[in-house]
């Protein structure tokens, strides 16, 4: 099972798919003469030309398909490439305008708007990647289990429900965007909820836990209250404050006696 | 050396390039004329390389080059020269570097069994943790699939004496901390020291405790039941037999 996220420095690794958040400027067509576009294009550039130089662009073709412009994918290209800006992706357009853009490599961006047809979409999209994380049930429905003991320097992701039957080390990360249930003893950093769930929580047999953490609310081991510590307790959110309490309320001296 | 005197055929193979001592200490350093990286780089056989150990002619040891780095080592060279290994010996010993760069990688990563020394102290006992993660994640046997890698706890330097007082992590401390099959304990012994400066390996040493909890060691390895020893504070248990006076 690969779940240590770090790379060992000299693994045959040659490349790496990573997700990554651009911002690139984006070109809303509101005409079909090509004239007017360049002369406009060139002024607008002229303002400000070292900004624009080689910058990558993408062509926004919602507005001319909302008045039933037709424009030539092509020409348009050529217009763009001779203002000194690279094209980089096309979204809105109609199906053979994303013909059209492909056979210029450009590639079809999907628009998260009702305006878009269902062809665009069946198109090759490119959309973010997400890193791949090795390993873990990625369905967003199911609990992730793990029965091996989680050692120092490994990381787990978990979309839905973690549920971990071993320990879990200090110096090791567990991170679930639902519930974490430790059924053992909880050494490491344990963060629920962290795409802003609140209602997450954590459940542990025996809290030694170096930082707890729902949804971004985190606690370090040392504002941990003795009276929890080492013992089977469970961890919420209420009003912005993590409140951790015994699970097994009645039976304080039992809870030892369980490991 | 256990596993060779108990009548297999057994190599060692230092993975510390260039931090050579394992020949040091087993006593052969005189008669290193080839080494690791030179096989790997098919400038000598494994023949050549390989030392004959003199207390023991079941054991062969292939000395870490000195003059090297880890760079030096490839996975498929050290694959290529353990497959060769393979055919000839029952046991190969891959004597890792501690830490986690390269030659501990590649020590670990063909292996079928792991032997996680530790000292019965916090860092040391944080880092096998790390450690084992890497096994459990990193090695050829994780990255396949298949079963993975038997993990053995030996915990070297104890000192009961020292637990006593509290100076020590006691066995139970590691062992609720690493959660691992405690193969045996080396009791901290002057013997030891001892033996790694005359180059003869402490197992020869039947007399010393060091010697025979290894020789404990290897006998639960190969299968054998024996009694865990050199756990208990040995003066402390004599007091209770004959009474506090």
């Amino acid at each position: 099972m690969s779940i240590d996220s770090q790379k060992m420095p000299n693994s045959p690794l040659a490349l790496e798919f990573k997700s990554s958040t651009f911002s690139v400027p984006v070109l809303v067509l509101c005409s079909e003469d090509l004239v007017v576009i360049e002369q406009q294009l060139k002024e607008k550039i002229s303002l400000a030309p070292e900004f624009f130089r080689n910058s990558p662009l993408v062509l926004d073709m919602q507005e001319i398909n909302k008045h039933g412009y037709d424009i030539d994918i092509a020409a348009l290209t050529d217009i763009i490439h001779k203002a000194g800006l690279l094209p980089i992706g096309i979204r809105g357009g109609n199906i053979q305008q994303n013909k059209q853009a492909l056979e210029l490599l450009i590639p079809v961006y999907s628009i998260h708007s009702s305006s878009v047809s269902t062809e665009t979409q069946k198109q090759k999209t490119i959309t973010p990647t997400p890193e791949p994380t090795a390993d873990i049930d990625t369905d967003v429905t199911t609990s992730t289990l793990i029965t091996q003991p989680i050692r120092s320097g490994q990381r787990i992701y978990a979309t839905g429900d973690l549920v971990i039957l071993a320990q879990v080390s200090a110096g090791a990360e567990i991170m679930s965007e639902g519930n974490i249930h430790v059924y053992n003893t909880l050494r490491g950093r344990a963060l629920a909820g962290v795409q802003g769930n609140t209602e997450a929580r954590i459940f542990c047999f025996d809290l030694q836990a170096e930082l707890i953490s729902i949804a971004g609310n985190y606690k370090v081991s040392e504002d941990l209250d003795e009276t929890v510590r080492n013992k089977p307790v469970q961890i919420y959110l209420q009003d912005q404050a993590l409140i951790i309490k015994d699970i097994v309320q009645h039976h304080k001296n039992h809870s030892r006696n369980i490991r | 050396m256990g596993l060779a005197k108990k009548g297999h055929k057994t190599a060692v193979i230092d993975f510390d390039v260039g931090l050579r001592n394992l020949d040091l200490i087993m006593g052969c350093e005189r008669r290193v004329v080839y080494d690791f990286v030179n096989v790997i780089n098919g400038e000598a056989t494994l023949n050549q390389a390989l030392i004959r150990d003199k207390n023991c002619n079941l054991l062969y040891i292939l000395p870490a080059s000195q003059t090297r780095d880890k760079d030096a080592l490839s996975q498929e060279g050290v694959g290529k020269v353990l497959d060769e290994l393979k055919k000839d010996f029952k046991y190969i010993v891959c004597d890792s570097p501690a830490g986690i760069e390269k030659g501990a990688h590649l020590a670990m990563y063909f292996a079928d069994d792991a032997f996680v020394v530790t000292n019965p102290e916090v860092s040391s006992v944080r880092d096998s943790d790390r450690m084992l993660g890497i096994l459990a994640s990193k090695s050829r046997r994780a990255v396949d699939n298949e079963e993975p890698i038997k993990e053995y706890l030996l915990l070297t330097r104890y000192s009961p004496e020292r637990v006593k007082l509290g100076e020590m992590l006691s066995v139970d401390d590691v062992q609720d901390i690493l959660s691992l099959h405690l193969l045996g304990v080396i009791p901290e012994s002057k013997s030891v020291l001892n033996a790694s400066n005359s180059g003869t390996p402490v197992i020869l040493d039947e007399k010393s405790d060091a010697g025979q909890a290894y020789a404990d060691i290897v006998a639960r390895y190969l299968g054998e039941n024996r009694p865990h020893r050199f756990i208990d504070d040995k003066k402390g248990f004599f007091r209770n037999l004959f009474g506090s006076k």
